[in-house]
């Protein structure tokens, strides 16, 4: 296990290394430079920024200063907004972002469950066809759409939330539904098709005919059996949702990562752009590795072979 | 199966009690006990109202140092945070702030400023000439890097200095006593009083600034001197500025606090104004959104008020077909400008014909367009422009015109004015003009290096001068002439107002160079001179838009 | 192979094009006895399913529409009239006018082309780089498989966004390069599912007799293993198309979208939100385009897995 683990790390580096690189070299072939400015400066005081910045030096040595900082962990400071470290940056925007993030999953999981098992106990009934076409038409309505929509709904027209911002409890609810009816549409429809599978099943059918009820076989045998698709599938579900929407943290003004990241690359703020790389590839491959663990824990049967055998 | 589960309305009910059990415990346990906003308002039963603003920026400042700053959101936050030399009234005019006296020599190119010396930095200190002479200097030092440090070069061996040919002993600045500040200029310049009310021009505080470039960037560092403090920065979040009891004029000051929030999204910001969570929007503090304006300018809700900045599209003056000024004729009066106005940018612009905005100062107390009028520089004619096009084809031996594209930057507002002239010119002139929009970036280095046939720009002024408009747009060796349009006439007329007799003739070589170039030449293609729309809720005074287009914020109050 | 592609990825999934892939795998030795009940099982299945076959009209209709409704209509989609800007949906304008006066029926239906055909090409281009990359990782597995999927990790982990935005702006901004950009992330999901399947198939007794027989990998992983991983690989096609579309309308957000006066459904819905209260219809139509097509694309993909899935049998 320490081994697998071992190796695993050191591919990480070796991918990071290489996105790095990959980033490092698109960033400076894209046109326009952190430093330019509508009005024109006079060349003296390009030069000047420049050099302050170091971009006066060939890329090489600019890519090199960059990773020996970095092995340092210095991600360095912002050139757009002036002298705020990039580290900095990162924690504050990622705090909001997580936290909506964290709200927008328990509401996906939970919400996309209750939809997934009533769906799956009353397949091919109305039931059925109501939590789908429920869970379908959220995940059919944009964010784009779906967000303004609701604070002209709920904030504006009925003012029981607020338009903007992230200071209360209250204040989640808004960004939280934008943000989770499309997982939970998938969720739903992921635990469906699964659960259905598993009620099918022998060791189902047996409990059934031991006289349990059909909540307690839902509860206690079905549902953990049926959840490992969505272990999986929120591997991936928390790696994008905590690195921020732009646009639900454009439209309810929250402070969060995503806003930063376009705004660093229409900035062309080179160390926030390599610094908000790295810490979402980071934050994708730990995510994905945590889910992986968690599979070898939810599945009884990849727990009793440590992990080996396959499906 | 059938039958097996008759409960599912209590796991439903289970399930949505743990979710929203889950989601409060989770939203509360993440949120710190921060103070809720507007509070004020409904805390304790006093009679007075609580004198807070609150408002909008879309970004935050990129830097609240003075010798960084470069855009509106800066100044609009640093009006509040530092006191210059002068200050601009509501009229765009200057008056004195931390200056008592400012006396210029003979020959108009020495000022001596008496300084009062009532002035204190937040820490305690004095605010004294020498901070002035101090911030200049460091804002031409090469090593600070600043993009502004142009605005100073008026001054004797700024320029110099900046460029790294001189030393900073030369620079013709100096505080010859605590209290007095000698400033020698390069030119006369008669609207140096108005000059040193920019940002720019801000005095530092040498002990928080010395080897510590970070210093503007976080509350706990930042030393100010002006009407008020800044009390809480959450970066992208929002700024809270409370009002500074140490401040000289501090009676005047009539904001206890005032909240900046930072959103981008217009309509979200027009939504927390309609839930009264802000009471302003507009003059680059938020924008009322165009689709609403009609209605809540009708409906008296909204104000339109000019403001000197032009929208404009380049030629570019070096490529076939808009190297004949015929061809650029033709294009500029084919333009319905005051449809455009109406229809699209719906703010009751003004149409342009030149370049100089109509709120820009002249002389001898009059407007620069009251004195000399754009209207008769050219007239929106389609025959004429017709044959001007046909005639201009000709000339440049062309049988058509080539494939020419427009390139705008990426925005809805550009898009639709965009979209709306390129519909003029096929319906007037039969010409299919492509559209091209780029990412403002990408935008900007296409337009400096001449890539483009016709590009959108939109000028606004740094200081209440036509120079702004004239020598910076029209010169041929002006870095901002990104169009290249060049006329040895229009260079001369321009060079001569620089070192003119006096105001009144500078202004009118000027205006003279302004009529060259689109009368005769059409260097450009004049769009309208921009508005701001505002709101603000009742019961606030004093709190509007500047000649700028900037809101005034500063010197307000509720009642 | 490529032929059928194209019709599926079309949309039009009529009953025939099913029986054509019937008669494709009928025909084949070692695979055909089994399969030849199978897809008439899945078809049977799918007919039955109400609400699939629901999403599959609107698909059809869409695109029909789509195809028509621009054509036949009298006004033209970038045609300026500001003398009839905002007008509300009358007899002239069934969907309104837009901030330009422009019909808002032919510019939702000519948005329509644009957003469908983002969506469709995406997901051929998926679909074509997923299978050769997938098929070649699953079927050789070891060392080859390793290398492959490390890569695919690498680009996986490069944040899609900057990879789009950058390429928005090194390249002409297009329908070509806003495609282009969605493909060069969006392959690898599909590669992934289809190496998973490989990995299942080739140790099944009729792509090992394949093989003894001599056949090349090639062979066996198109002619064999593919066709026997085509649910999967088609439900995943039917969700990458909503996706796309998605994806389109999110990068028109962030003013990425495609070049003006062309429309697609994003521009159109990122012109209207800001119009939202006082002309609903600005926002309405193309809005509500672009979730029915949503819609449709999801609940007939569902329909086509639950068809494929042999479990979920009753």
């Amino acid at each position: 296990m320490v081994r697998f683990i071992l190796s695993k790390f050191l591919f990480m580096l070796l991918s990071l290394f290489l996105l790095i690189t990959a980033t490092f070299v698109l960033m400076n072939a894209v046109p326009g430079s952190p430093l330019q400015s509508e009005k024109a400066t006079s060349e003296q005081v390009q030069k000047n920024l420049e050099a302050y910045y170091g971009l006066d030096k060939p890329l090489i040595v600019q890519y090199g200063t960059y990773l020996k900082n970095l092995v340092k962990g210095d991600l360095g400071i912002s050139m757009k907004k002036k002298f705020q470290s990039v580290d900095k940056m990162i924690a504050q925007s990622f705090g909001y972002s997580l936290k909506l993030g964290i709200s927008a999953i328990i509401t996906s999981v939970v919400v996309g469950s209750i939809l997934g098992i009533l769906a799956a106990m009353h397949h091919r009934k109305f039931l059925d066809n109501l939590a789908m076409i429920l869970a379908v038409i959220g995940l059919a309505i944009p964010s784009l759409v779906l967000a303004p929509l609701l604070q002209y709904l709920f904030a504006v027209k009925i003012r029981i939330f607020e338009v903007a911002g992230l200071n209360g409890p209250m204040d989640y609810v808004l960004p939280t539904i934008a943000l989770a009816s499309g997982p939970i549409a998938f969720i739903a429809r992921l635990l469906r098709s699964t659960m259905i599978e598993v009620l099918n099943s022998d060791f189902i059918k047996t409990a059934k005919s031991k006289g349990l009820s059909g909540y307690v076989i839902v509860m206690r045998h079905a549902l953990r059996n049926s959840m490992l698709p969505v272990v999986t599938y929120l591997g991936y579900l928390t790696a994008g949702i905590i690195t921020g929407s732009v646009v639900i943290e454009e439209i309810f003004g929250i402070p969060g990562i995503g806003k930063y990241f376009v705004q660093s690359v229409t900035d062309r703020d080179y160390p926030l752009i390599m610094g908000i790389t790295i810490f979402y590839a980071i934050i994708l491959m730990a995510t994905r590795f945590l889910a992986d663990i968690a599979y070898v824990f939810v599945d009884p049967r990849m727990r009793a072979s440590g992990g080996k055998v396959g499906k | 199966m059938k039958g097996s589960f008759k409960r599912p309305a209590q796991v439903m009910l289970v399930l949505v009690i743990a979710l929203s059990m889950l989601l409060t415990a989770c939203a509360g346990n993440n949120n710190k006990p921060s103070e809720n906003n507007g509070g004020a308002a409904t805390n304790g039963g006093e009679t007075t109202t609580p004198q807070e603003f609150r408002f909008t920026l879309a970004s935050e400042p990129p830097s609240l140092d003075p010798a960084l700053m470069t855009d509106a959101q800066s100044s609009i936050v640093a009006a509040g945070l530092y006191e210059g030399l002068t200050r601009l009234n509501a009229n765009g005019e200057p008056e004195n702030a931390i200056a008592e006296e400012i006396t210029a020599s003979e020959d108009g190119k020495t000022y001596t400023i008496k300084l009062r010396d009532d002035v204190k930095w937040s820490n305690g200190e004095s605010v004294t000439a020498h901070d002035f002479e101090y911030a200049w200097k460091r804002a031409l030092n090469p090593e600070t890097a600043s993009e502004y440090a142009y605005m100073l070069y008026y001054i004797e061996n700024a320029e110099k200095y900046n460029t790294g040919g001189g030393t900073v002993d030369e620079v013709g600045v100096k505080a010859t006593n605590d209290y007095t500040l000698e400033v020698k200029l390069y030119t006369p310049a008669p609207y140096f009083p108005s000059l040193i009310s920019h940002y720019t021009y801000l005095p530092v505080n040498k002990g928080a600034v010395d080897g510590k470039p970070e210093w503007a960037s976080e509350k706990e560092t930042i030393v100010s001197n002006g009407p008020f403090l800044l009390k809480e920065w959450a970066h992208e979040d929002k700024l809270v500025l409370e009002k500074n009891p140490d401040y000289y004029n501090a009676s005047a000051v009539k904001f206890d606090k005032v909240t900046i929030s930072l959103i981008n999204d217009t309509n979200t910001v027009y939504n927390l104004y309609d839930t009264d969570k802000i009471d302003w929007i507009g003059a680059q503090a938020g924008s009322v959104p165009t689709d609403r304006t009609p209605q809540l300018v009708e409906e008296g809700k909204a104000t339109i008020t000019s403001v000197a900045s032009v929208y404009y599209y380049l030629f570019n003056n070096n490529k076939a077909p808009f190297n004949n000024a015929k061809i650029r004729k033709a294009f500029a009066m084919s333009v319905d400008r005051q449809s455009l106005i109406d229809n699209v940018a719906k703010a009751n612009q003004q149409p342009a014909f030149g370049l100089v905005p109509p709120s820009i100062a002249g002389a001898g107390g009059k407007n620069f367009r009251e004195l000399y009028p754009d209207t008769d520089y050219f007239k929106e004619d389609v025959e004429e422009a017709k044959k001007l096009l046909a005639e201009g084809l000709a000339e440049s031996n062309l049988t058509a015109l080539p494939e020419i594209t427009l390139l705008y930057n990426t925005d809805d507002g550009h898009k639709a004015i965009a979209e709306a002239i390129v519909d003029m010119w096929r319906k007037n002139l039969g010409v299919e003009v492509k559209l091209a929009n780029q990412e403002w970036g990408t935008f900007l280095e296409s337009r400096k290096a001449g890539q483009f046939d016709i590009a959108r720009s939109g000028w606004g002024a740094d200081i209440n001068h036509p120079i702004n408009f004239t020598y910076d747009l029209i010169h041929s060796k002006s870095g901002n002439n990104d169009g290249k349009y060049s006329n040895p006439k229009v260079d001369e007329l321009l060079n001569n107002s620089l070192v003119a007799a006096s105001p009144e003739e500078s202004i009118k070589m000027m205006a003279e160079a302004e009529k060259i170039a689109f009368a005769e030449d059409m260097g450009a293609l004049p769009l309208y001179y921009y508005t701001t729309v505002t709101m603000l809720k009742d019961g606030f005074k004093n709190v509007g838009s500047d000649y700028a287009g900037h809101i005034d914020w500063v010197f307000g109050s509720k009642e | 192979m490529s032929k059928r592609v194209d019709i599926n990825s079309l949309g039009n999934l009529t009953p025939g094009a099913f029986e054509k892939i019937n008669r494709d795998l009928g025909g084949r030795d070692e695979a055909g006895r089994k399969s030849l009940t199978a897809w008439q099982d899945i078809r049977m299945r799918l007919l039955s399913n109400k609400l699939a076959m629901t999403g599959f009209w609107i698909i059809i209709a869409i695109i029909l529409c789509a195809i028509c409704v621009p054509f036949i209509s009298p006004n033209d989609h970038f045609t300026n009239d500001l003398t009839n800007t905002n007008q509300p949906p009358s007899a002239a304008h069934w969907f309104g006018t837009d901030d330009l006066g422009r019909d808002m029926l032919e510019r939702a239906w000519k948005g329509a082309q644009v957003s469908i055909f983002v969506g469709l090409m995406a997901a051929l281009i998926d679909l074509v780089i997923g299978i050769i990359y997938g098929g070649i990782m699953g079927y050789y597995g070891g060392k080859v498989d390793e290398i492959m999927n490390r890569f695919a990790e690498i680009l996986y982990s490069i944040p899609y966004l900057l990879v789009v935005i950058l390429l928005l702006v090194v390249m002409e901004p297009s329908l070509t390069t806003i495609i282009i950009a969605m493909s060069i992330t969006g392959w690898i999901n599909m590669a992934w599912i289809v190496r998973g399947q490989i990995m299942q198939l080739k140790n099944q007794e009729y792509a090992l007799a394949s093989k003894s027989l001599g056949a090349g990998a090639m062979r066996i992983i198109f002619r064999h293993l593919i066709p026997n991983a085509m649910g999967p690989i088609l439900v995943t096609l039917t969700l990458t198309v909503p996706s796309a579309i998605f994806t389109e309308a999110f990068l028109s957000f962030l003013g990425l979208g495609v070049q003006s006066p062309v429309a697609s459904w994003g521009t159109m819905i990122d012109d209207g939100i800001g119009a939202m209260t006082i002309y609903p219809w600005r926002l309405l139509f193309p809005a509500f385009l672009l979730s029915l097509t949503i819609f449709a694309f999801n609940v007939f993909g569902d329909g086509l897995r639950d068809a494929f899935d042999p479990k979920l049998k009753k």
